[in-house]
Formats: C-alpha cells, sequence, structure tokens
C-alpha cells in the first residue's frame, strides 16, 4: 500500500473514527451532567424564549450596533476565512466527488482557478487571523496550545491543498496523499480542542439566548 | 460543603483554600456551566464590553478570563479528557497564589452586569460563570473581608451591620420625619415590602417615598421586621448558603403576612436575587410574585390607579440598572413613569440594556480595595452623562446612586485639577431617585381638580 492508499484508506477510517467518537464523548461528558432546575416564575413564555434563542443563532453572528465599532472588523476577519474555508470544501470539483460519493448526489461547483484565487486569500486571511492572535493583549493573553496547534492544522490542510491542486514541488499521488493525511490529522484533533466550536456554536447561541429571554432580557 | 467556620477565611492554610475552591466548582458546575466554559473560543471580545477593560484597556479584566483558573480546573478535574490532560500534565493544579491573585479580578473588577453576555458570538453568559466562580472563591476563604463580615452578619441579624438602633427603629424614626405612616408588622396584605441598607443609612427620603406611594395607592402593605433588609450580601461574597438562609428570612416573612407581591426598592441586585435566584434556593415556586418597584408602579400607572403631575426637570439621563434594564428587561417601566411626568429625557449614548454599569453593583461599592479602580471606570459613565447635558441623572437603584455620590465626592477632592476639572465637567448632573421624583408628584383627583 502506498502513501496515498494509507491516507485514504485505512489512515482515513481510524481518524474518522476517532472524530466520530470523541465528539461524542466530549458532548456526553458535559451533557451527563446535572441541569439546574428553575423554579423562578419565567417573565416570557415558553414559545416566546424558545423562538427567541433559536432567533439569536442568527442574531449572534453579528454583534448589537452599540458593540460594531469595537469588534466588527474582528468578526469580520473571522467570518471571511470561515467563509473561504466553506467554499473551498463545498465547491471545489474534487471535493464534490468525494462528497457525491458519500451522499449520492453532486451539485455545481466552482472553477479551479477561482478556487484556488480563494484558497489564496483565505490563506492570506488565516495570516491575518494569526497575526491578530499574535499582537492583541488580549487574545493572545486568552490563547493557548489549542489556539495555536487548531491554527496550524487547519492552515497546514489549506497550504497541502494548494499545493496538491497546483502541482508544486513532487508527484501528484504524493501532493494528494499529504493532503489527505492533514485533514486526517484535523480530524484526529478535531475533538480534543476548539475545533468542536462548530457543534457548540448554534446551541451555545441558542440555549444562552433563550435562559436569557426567559427573564425578559435582551439577547 | 458548609460555609468556612472561621471568623477569619484568610487564615485558612493554602491547600485548604484551593481544596475549598476546587471541591466548591466541581460540585456546582453543572451541564450549563460546563458547556459555557467548553463554547469559548478565545475571541477576546467580551473585552470590549467591560467597563473595566474599556476604562484602562488592561487584558487582565477581560471578562471570560476572570474564570481561568476554573477553566483550568473543569478541564483538569471534570471535563471530557480530564485524565488524559492529569496523565500528560497538560493542565497544572490550581493554586493558592493564583486563586489570590484572582481575588481582586472576580470581586474588585466584575459589578456581575452581564454587559459580556450581550457581546458574546457564542452567546455565552459569562456573568453566569463569574457568579459560580465566586460561590468557589468564597469557599476557600478567598471572600473579601468587607462582603464576607457584612453576609455573616446579615445572615445572622438580618442586617449586614450592627447599628445603635436596629432598622426597624431607624424605619419608625424616617416615618416621623418625613411625616408619613410606615406599616410594620401587619398581617393579611397584599404587598410585602423591603428596604435597602443603603437607603435607611443614605437616602431616608427614599424609604418615605416608597411608603407615601404605596399609601397613595391604597394598597395593603407592610414591611416587616424580621424581613426588612432587600440587599442580600450573601450573594455578593458567593456564598449560596448564606444567601440562601438570608432570602429565606423575606420568604418566611412575606408567607407569614399573607403577600400576593414582595416588592423589591430600587435596589437591582436585590430584585435579581429574589426574582431569579430564591425560588432555586428556597427549592420550588414561591407563593408570591416579586416585583421592582418601577414595574410595579408601571403597571399602577398602566391600570389609571396611579396618576402623575409634571415634574419641574429642566432635563434628565437615566441610569439603567443592570439588573433591571439588561437582565430582567425592565427597560421600559422607568421610562414610562418619567413619560408620564413629563421628564425631558435625555438618553445617554449606551443606555437601557447596553448601559454601562455604575461600577459599583455586585458588592463592588462595598470593597475598600476596589475604590481606585472603581472611580477610574465610572469616569466612562460619567463623560456618557456629560454628553447628554442633562441637569439630573435619574435612577432606580440606590448603589448607582450612591456609587455616582461617592465618585463626586472623590473627585471633587482629587489631587489633580486637571483630572477634577474634568469629571467636574462630566459629573455636574446630580444622582436622584426615580421613586422619590414620583413620590413628589402624586397626582389625586382632588389635586388634579
Amino acid at each position: 500500500m502506498g502513501l496515498l492508499g494509507l491516507a485514504r484508506g485505512p489512515a482515513l477510517k481510524v481518524s474518522v473514527g476517532i472524530f466520530c467518537a470523541g465528539v461524542v464523548w466530549r458532548i456526553a461528558a458535559f451533557a451527563g451532567l446535572a441541569v439546574r432546575r428553575e423554579f423562578s416564575r419565567p417573565r416570557t413564555s415558553v414559545t416566546r424564549y424558545v423562538a427567541d434563542g433559536l432567533a439569536a443563532i442568527g442574531s449572534r453572528s453579528w454583534p448589537h450596533p452599540q458593540f460594531v465599532k469595537r469588534t466588527g472588523a474582528g468578526e469580520a476577519l473571522g467570518y471571511s476565512y470561515h467563509l473561504g474555508l466553506f467554499i473551498i470544501i463545498l465547491l471545489y470539483g474534487p471535493h464534490i466527488a468525494l462528497l457525491g460519493s458519500l451522499f449520492g448526489f453532486t451539485w455545481p461547483g466552482l472553477p479551479s482557478s477561482l478556487i484556488t484565487g480563494i484558497a489564496a486569500v483565505t490563506l492570506t486571511l488565516f495570516l491575518g487571523v494569526l497575526y491578530r492572535r499574535v499582537t492583541s493583549p488580549v487574545i493572545r493573553m486568552l490563547s493557548n496550545f489549542d489556539d495555536y496547534f487548531t491554527w496550524f492544522i487547519t492552515a497546514s490542510v489549506l497550504v497541502t491543498g494548494l499545493t496538491a491542486s497546483a502541482h508544486l514541488g513532487a508527484r501528484y499521488e504524493t501532493l494528494l496523499a499529504i493532503h489527505i493525511l492533514s485533514v486526517d490529522a484535523l480530524l484526529v484533533w478535531f475533538p480534543f480542542g476548539k475545533l468542536m466550536h462548530a457543534f457548540y456554536i448554534f446551541p451555545s447561541r441558542a440555549i444562552n439566548s433563550a435562559i436569557l429571554s426567559r427573564k425578559g432580557a435582551p439577547s | 460543603m458548609s460555609p468556612p467556620d472561621s471568623p477569619d477565611p484568610q487564615a485558612r492554610p493554602a491547600a485548604a483554600r484551593v481544596a475549598g475552591a476546587m471541591e466548591s466548582f466541581s460540585r456546582d458546575i453543572g451541564a450549563m456551566s460546563a458547556f459555557r466554559l467548553e463554547s469559548c473560543i478565545h475571541c477576546g471580545m467580551c473585552a470590549d464590553s467591560c467597563h473595566y477593560y474599556i476604562a484602562t484597556e488592561d487584558p487582565q479584566y477581560t471578562p471570560i478570563w476572570k474564570v481561568e483558573p476554573f477553566k483550568q480546573a473543569y478541564k483538569r478535574e471534570a471535563g471530557a479528557f480530564a485524565p488524559l490532560f492529569r496523565l500528560l500534565g497538560l493542565k497544572r493544579a490550581v493554586t493558592a497564589e493564583q486563586l489570590t491573585q484572582w481575588q481582586h479580578l472576580l470581586f474588585d473588577s466584575c459589578n456581575l452586569c452581564g454587559r459580556c453576555s450581550l457581546i458574546c458570538p457564542m452567546g455565552i453568559d459569562v456573568t453566569a460563570l463569574i457568579a459560580q466562580a465566586r460561590h468557589a472563591m468564597f469557599d476557600a476563604g478567598l471572600a473579601p473581608p468587607e462582603l464576607y463580615a457584612k453576609a455573616a452578619h446579615q445572615r445572622l441579624t438580618g442586617q449586614p451591620e450592627a447599628s445603635v438602633e436596629p432598622y426597624r427603629d431607624q424605619l419608625k424614626a424616617i416615618g416621623a420625619r418625613f411625616d408619613v405612616a410606615i406599616r410594620l408588622d401587619e398581617t393579611d396584605v397584599e404587598v410585602m415590602l423591603c428596604v435597602p441598607r443603603t437607603d435607611i443609612v443614605q437616602y431616608p427620603a427614599a424609604v418615605a417615598a416608597l411608603a407615601r406611594v404605596m399609601a397613595f395607592l391604597k394598597v395593603s402593605y407592610t414591611f416587616r421586621s424580621d424581613g426588612l433588609v432587600a440587599e442580600n450580601y450573601g450573594h455578593h461574597a458567593g456564598s449560596p448558603e448564606w444567601q440562601r438562609d438570608i432570602s429565606l428570612r423575606l420568604i418566611d416573612q412575606a408567607i407569614a403576612c399573607g403577600a400576593k407581591t414582595l416588592l423589591i426598592p430600587e435596589c437591582g441586585h436585590a430584585y435579581s436575587v429574589l426574582r431569579w435566584e430564591a425560588a432555586d434556593l428556597y427549592g420550588a415556586p414561591l407563593p408570591f410574585e416579586v416585583m421592582a418597584v418601577t414595574e410595579y408602579l408601571a403597571k399602577e400607572l398602566q391600570a389609571g390607579r396611579l396618576k402623575l403631575g409634571t415634574a419641574a426637570l429642566e432635563s434628565a439621563t437615566f441610569q439603567d440598572p443592570c439588573q433591571l434594564s439588561r437582565k430582567a428587561g425592565l427597560q421600559h417601566a422607568p421610562r414610562t413613569l418619567m413619560h408620564a411626568m413629563g421628564v425631558n429625557l435625555k438618553e445617554m449614548q449606551d443606555h437601557g440594556a447596553f448601559s454601562f454599569c455604575c461600577g459599583g453593583g455586585g458588592g463592588v461599592v462595598d470593597i475598600e480595595s476596589a475604590a481606585p479602580l472603581r472611580y477610574r471606570t465610572v469616569e466612562t459613565k460619567l463623560r456618557e452623562i456629560a454628553a447628554t447635558g442633562a441637569a439630573t441623572v435619574l435612577t432606580s437603584c440606590c448603589d448607582c446612586r450612591r456609587t455616582f455620590d461617592d465618585a463626586n465626592r472623590h473627585f471633587a477632592d482629587h489631587e489633580s485639577a486637571t483630572v477634577r476639572n474634568a469629571v467636574r465637567a462630566a459629573g455636574t448632573a446630580e444622582a436622584a431617585s426615580l421613586l422619590e421624583l414620583i413620590a413628589q408628584h402624586l397626582r389625586s383627583d382632588e389635586t388634579a381638580a
């Protein structure tokens, strides 16, 4: 078995297994803790606070006008590279083919040259995010190994994907194998680090906001 | 773990402090707090909502950083991969030095105002985590001595401090001084009133105003000698047990007098503690309604039972108490009342749910070591007040009022003429009680005629 066979064969299976088991375990570990019962009388109806919680999934995507001046640029940077990643994952031809083989249907993609351009922009934004993390006193103070390693492993997937699509520096099969191995590594790391926010973000917005709304507080 | 028995918690050995704190935190963590800790993405945006960070630009005042040792403890002791973290030494055990250092961050520099909860892109209620971290600090013997002493006294006697005359006698004296009947220890009433210690000691006119308004409304009400004080220093100090004991005094008295409503006067934290937390500590829904005075009076106004005359105020701005306007959605009630009195309201740039805290809430105004930082942060608020050009600052929280008055006194004596003049320009507005204004403008049908 060659490197490519290893990457998309046993290595991928093991990493997907770790990903699935790790994600389930990480969520179960806190979801199994006690949930405190609320005895205070709610100010709003159940319908209202559930609706407010669900609405917050969207509304929390952008800061309230009072905060835009201070945090708008940081949020825009964050969303921009996430958008870039989603476009690359979902609209690049070879990725569509892979996902299509899993789901049983495909969809139109974007031209490879455009995807390459988007990937280059996304990588630049990624460097911007790292620059911000090390230069902002607040973010630098909050950052730990998880933040930097997660950045590194995600950037690795981006860089290896770019080099593979551009056929730079080695045989295509080798470059593709390295790219898939970087994805395998990301899947293994996923449940241990902050990539878990992909699973947390919407429930976190919804539940916290519903709790606030129950008290009549804005969310 | 029961509250520490030592009268001087600071004297406990370091190892006992840490053990207490971590035990308390592990016991209290619960699914929701664990989820909140798990969800943080270290974006640092909460710093940009916090008046302590905005005033100082010191990163240590980033709200989520204030729970960092507890996040560390959660990952090491209770998180999904805790055994792995311990085995590989990836998360160190929290030290006594760390907790001691965090006392300043959890008590001196957090008002539990909740502004950070509105900015988090993950929606995390950071304040809830900080309140929980305060519980652990109490068990570690690291509650600030002022709050600890007041909480201990209030738990035992009902008053947060000794006084030559008990509060109940002071209450009667206030009635005599302001020529208003004070109804005490009655039964079979509609409403039970409590009173902020701050008002008894510092703003007696606000106490008289409360009694006057209730008499005007012809509602049967009573104060209760054994459940008089609105504030809950057990909450401020970080002890759920003491908080429960203190809340139970009021709950028991409200039940004893048959009140349908426990009315909380102008005190934001008292309202929050009794409205949202008391039932949980009591272990059942409360058999009466808990209402803030502005909420109650706005309801009476809308029902036509409260009629108000026009207030002769040139202009006023309104300081939204965080626990009422932000955390309980009560920003409309005071505005309804001010509108009814024709108040020329000039809103601050950040008002309503987004208002900055006065800097005194959460017990901070009682902590001596917090004063220098408090004066620094209140400048943000004073500048916003100055920008409105209003002559009066109305508020419905005695701690906001006390904080402003204290800041104005401090800055009047400031050694730097530049600072003094800058703040004088910002802080010329006088802090006043909305309730007192209402009591001065009660309009009976006879008056109207």
